[in-house]
């Protein structure tokens, strides 16, 4: 009889790792998926928090992915370990403080981890030559085979036939033939071969996954470490820089202001650990202060604050002012029009 | 047969999910988690945990902001899509 070959699938939720695990299934190989949990992830919590994100599916794009599938999937929270990945990165950022490369290589490596755990035979991802602008360059496919350790044990189904054979294929686990040759920017080959499959309302590919090649995210993530004098952060950073407007009108403090009632919502869970105000004079968002502000600071903030409430024409907008330590006070402040709150304020 | 609670409260998805999951790999088949969630992804994405894992979404309450899911540890093998409607809930 012969073995049963067990492949441990990267999936993102996207449409290439879906059919990339698809490919290999198809050969008779039982494939697990595995997805990386960073912080950074788009999806999963931003529908929560906004409105605007609404009409998107209110599901997880890697368990709709693995349930297409039929297959497990391991959900690995790696929030800690990431941050050398992010803070760190030996092959530098993308555009932005995207570190593509180093988060392949990582991911790659933790699955190598699972898979020997695991007792399974070789690594499946969704990568395409010549796909995205750094990590899947030609060039570095081999460089993330190399670094993670996976070596010939990394299979590439959706553009294997343009890339020397992996050891499945060598000893005939996999048949190179029936294995594909995508290649470049284009989504045309994965879509026509999703509408073959029948795979419908999979999630939109490509770039938009992580809030790291985000220019804003990554401006606000920069302010955060300028901030701090050093690059580290814990998950309730990285949240926050995913919840409503930032603004650091001066050194030592920023305003996180709500931009709507879910986010005001998810504010309130932060509000204990931040001085914060909100109008009572009128209706406005939840304002959370961030840093150290003196008594000219909060006027500043509540005047600012005050401009984002439905008291942004009036003469005066009640503000009540919440410190650390509980204790409450009224500011009467006149609202900062919006020529008063120049641009650069805005991380 | 043991029941257990998770407590994912505040906790945004997928680590409601992740908690779920880690709670469940130290159970037995038959086993319960009651697992308290405040964040609505989690009416998709547990019940989906659970289809492709094999376990049965015994039940679903909403209390205010909270949502209560118990479920029931299976056996490892796969059950049909859709036997917990929580269109309603």
């Amino acid at each position: 009889m012969s073995k049963q070959y067990k492949a441990v699938a990267l999936i993102s939720g996207g449409l290439d790792s879906l059919l990339a695990a698809r490919q290999v299934m198809e050969q008779g190989i039982h494939v697990e998926g595995i997805n990386f949990y960073t912080g950074f992830c788009v999806e999963g919590h931003t529908h929560a928090i906004r409105k605007q994100h609404r009409a998107r599916p209110r599901r997880n794009n890697a368990l709709w992915v693995a349930e297409q599938l039929g297959i497990r999937l391991h959900i690995i929270d790696i929030i800690e370990e990431y941050k050398q990945v992010v803070i760190n990165p030996r092959h530098g950022y993308g555009a932005n403080l995207n570190p593509c490369l180093d988060c392949k290589v990582f991911m790659v490596r933790k699955a190598l981890d699972w898979m020997n755990a695991q007792g399974f035979d070789f690594i499946v991802s969704g990568e395409v030559i010549g796909q995205r602008p750094k990590s899947q360059r030609r060039v570095n496919m081999p460089v993330v085979a190399r670094e993670s350790g996976a070596h010939d044990r990394l299979v590439r189904p959706l553009c294997a036939k343009i890339l020397p054979p992996t050891l499945p294929e060598r000893e005939g686990w996999l048949e190179r033939d029936k294995l594909l040759a995508f290649n470049g920017r284009s989504r045309k080959p994965q879509m026509a071969l999703a509408d073959q499959y029948g795979f419908e309302d999979y999630a939109q590919p490509a770039g938009g996954c992580c809030f790291l090649t985000d220019r804003q995210y990554s401006r606000k993530l920069s302010d955060l470490w300028q901030t701090r004098g050093e690059r580290d952060y814990d998950l309730d950073d990285i949240m926050l820089l995913k919840v409503g407007r930032h603004l650091r009108p001066r050194p030592g403090f920023k305003l996180i202001v709500g931009r709507e009632e879910s986010e005001n919502r998810y504010l309130e869970g932060y509000r204990r650990r931040f001085v914060h105000m909100i109008p009572v004079s009128h209706q406005g968002p939840l304002v959370l202060l961030d840093g150290e502000a003196g008594a000219d600071d909060l006027e500043l903030a509540a005047r600012i604050a005050a401009r984002f409430s439905k008291g942004r024409d009036a003469a005066e907008v009640t503000m009540e002012v919440t410190g650390k330590d509980g204790t409450v006070r009224k500011l009467m402040v006149a609202p900062l029009s919006s020529a008063q709150i120049p641009q650069e304020w805005y991380l | 047969m043991s029941s257990v609670n998770v407590d994912a409260r505040y906790l945004l998805c997928p680590l409601p999910v992740i908690r779920t999951q880690d709670q469940a790999a130290g159970l037995r088949p038959g086993d319960c988690m009651r697992v308290l969630c405040t964040d609505p992804g989690v009416l998709h994405d547990i019940p989906c945990w659970c289809r492709i894992h094999g376990h049965t979404v015994a039940d679903i309450s909403r209390q205010g902001d909270e949502i209560a899911i118990t479920i029931r540890v299976g056996d490892g093998g796969a059950i049909p899509a859709g036997s917990v409607d929580v269109s309603d809930v």
